[in-house]
């Protein structure tokens, strides 16, 4: 028993991370229908810039995580700037060849620059993180996952749903002729959504960092994941995908607790061909509102 | 005539570049007149007003001849984030709300043209036109009936304090009560704002009794204008738009011998 509850912690912590990458990669598709398949060498990016700040520049952790933070922000907007806005109006299939490009081009500066070794951070989390719930120890990393998921989740619904940026990148994604006669900077948007997108798979590669290592090829296949998970939320819902992440996150740390560690990378995808199978618009998928 | 907010002179509009649909259209709207865009399916309306607000652009359709001045300014074929901060509002056919957002979300992107200002008044005086959207206000769009979404999108337009509202068949598919409480409150937004508006209508009858000036359009082209009293009483408008008001009965047998005698005409 105490052994499920202590997969079932891990894999919520897990699953919360896998939820929020996805969350930006829904967003980019949500606002542009641009499917990002550079969205694994973010991630990757993401660890590895981290690590170099705090370890050849010796940046304190906290500085070092918001700068990163801010950086992928900024390389979000460069990225849907200097390589999608050119595309704009062209057919959907070059914009997804361009972001296989910018998978490889990534991959190649990331190897470049720091090789195909697993790094590891150094030990930064403070012990006082560690909690006993009864019967169920949760390690520092897992409780430091928890409380930044949570606090990025309520950054994201309060900017959603508060913020007035928040509601134009949500008018464009429901009706983008609308919101284009109420002069919504539509291109805006879109570099708006790959500047968070860019952001939240920066983030969920330093946390994942933190919890498995650093390695160029681990990470941006951990990118692959949100395939399954996005498949299970259904591609449009911001909300179904972090319930997707957990319910992926679930599946792998229970796999690799119960049946076998070389199975756990496997299992999301079987879920997710039998999922495609008996729901193709995924579990969660968007209803949508007929009527007028 | 007084001061003239918008004119188009002889403007030709195609889309794809090959299929040609307004072919030389010229109108002018006075500063703070209502002006209605009469015609049938297909004359040209819907397309008239996305050449004025740049929505043509994003449909591959492009102004190829003319002008279009606005407030002593060239702006065909610019880019609607542009026109719409120069006041230029156009509320489309067919509602198109925002679904998954609420009524009042829906209201707040109105104020896209001025982003970070205060917006609270605006919602106000929204509600004051519209009472039926307060007790709305936290239900999604989506939801919404076709009389409170017409609402909505006008409200919605009203929150980016237009200077030229354009409206596209408003009254399509509401129930004449609704239709009467529409055009009530749009000619309320113009004599209290002095909001300028263009409306495009098939219900003529109501067009022309808050219009003061109107056009009507057939295949691209305009074939008449004048006063609303002029249009009124003009008997080939009386025979092919007015029809089943001026008669008081409306029989569908009616509508489809006016029909047929209108296609000669033309
Ligand atoms: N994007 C487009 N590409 C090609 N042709 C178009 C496009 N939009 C409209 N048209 C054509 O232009 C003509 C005029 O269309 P428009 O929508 O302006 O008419 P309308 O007067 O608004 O009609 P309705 O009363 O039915 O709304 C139609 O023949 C239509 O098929
Ligand atoms: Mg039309």
């Amino acid at each position: 028993m105490d052994f499920f509850l202590q997969l079932l912690v891990n894999g919520v912590c897990v699953g919360l991370l896998y939820g929020i990458s996805a969350m930006g990669f829904v967003m980019i598709f949500k606002a542009s229908s641009v499917l990002n398949f550079a969205h694994g060498e973010l991630l990757a990016l993401g660890a590895f810039i981290f690590l170099s700040l705090i370890t050849w520049g010796k940046i304190p952790v906290a500085a070092a995580f918001i700068l990163t933070l801010a950086g992928c922000f900024l390389l979000g907007f460069i990225i849907e700037r200097f390589f999608l806005r050119p595309l704009i109006g062209e057919k959907l299939i070059f914009v997804i060849m361009l972001t296989v490009g910018l998978a490889a081009m990534f991959k190649g500066l990331i190897l470049l620059i720091w090789g195909g070794n697993l790094h590891t951070y150094p030990e930064f989390l403070p012990p006082s993180l560690e909690m006993q719930l009864g019967p169920i120890y949760i390690a520092p990393v897992y409780s430091a996952t928890l409380v930044i998921s949570i606090v990025f989740l309520i950054l994201f619904g309060l900017f959603f749903k508060k913020s007035s940026q928040g509601i134009f990148m949500r008018s464009v994604a429901d009706n983008q002729k609308a919101a284009l006669s109420l002069g919504v900077h539509v291109r805006r948007v879109f570099a708006l959504s790959w500047a968070i997108a860019a952001m939240v798979a920066c983030m969920s590669g330093i946390v994942l960092g933190i919890i498995n290592g650093v390695n160029v090829h681990d990470l941006s296949a951990i990118g692959l994941k949100v395939f399954p998970v996005v498949i299970l939320g259904g591609l449009d819902s911001i909300g179904g995908a972090i319930i997707g992440g957990i319910i992926i996150g679930l599946l792998e740390t229970f796999t690799g607790g119960y049946l076998s560690p070389s199975l756990r990378d496997v299992v999301p995808y079987i879920v997710l061909v039998v999922i495609l199978m008996v729901k193709p618009y995924g579990l969660f998928g968007l209803v949508e509102i007929e009527r007028v | 005539m007084g001061d003239i907010l918008l004119q188009l002179n002889n403007i030709s509009v195609v889309y794809s570049n090959v299929i040609q649909v307004l072919k030389g259209v010229s109108l002018s709207v006075e500063r703070g007149h209502i002006v209605s865009l009469l015609g049938s399916n297909g004359a040209g309306k819907t397309t008239t007003l996305k050449a004025i607000s740049g929505l043509l652009k994003p449909e591959n359709g492009e102004v190829t001849d003319g002008n279009i001045i606005y407030n002593s300014v060239n702006i065909q074929n610019r880019a609607p984030e542009d026109i719409t901060r120069q006041g230029i509002i156009q509320v489309l056919e067919g509602r198109q709300p925002f679904k998954y957002l609420t009524i009042e979300e829906n209201l707040r992107v109105g104020t896209a043209t001025r982003p970070g200002k205060p917006y609270k008044e605006d919602l106000e005086m929204v509600y004051h036109y519209f009472p039926a959207l307060v007790k709305r206000k936290k239900a999604l769009a989506g939801y919404c009936s076709g009389g409170e979404l017409q609402m909505l999108v006008i409200g919605r337009a009203l929150m980016a304090h237009p200077q030229l509202l354009m409206l596209d068949e408003p009254s399509l598919g509401l129930a004449p009560l609704v239709v009467q409480e529409i055009f009530r409150i749009i000619k309320k937004i113009n004599e209290e704002h002095g909001t300028t508006i263009v409306l495009v209508e098939q219900n003529a009858n109501m067009a022309l009794q808050v219009a003061h000036y109107g056009y009507v359009m057939e295949n691209g082209k305009i074939v008449m204008e004048g006063t609303s009293a002029e249009l009124s009483d003009n008997p080939d408008v009386k025979e092919f738009y007015l029809g089943m008001a001026a008669s008081g009965m409306a029989k569908s047998y009616k509508d489809v011998k006016s029909y047929r005698r209108r296609k000669r005409w033309l």
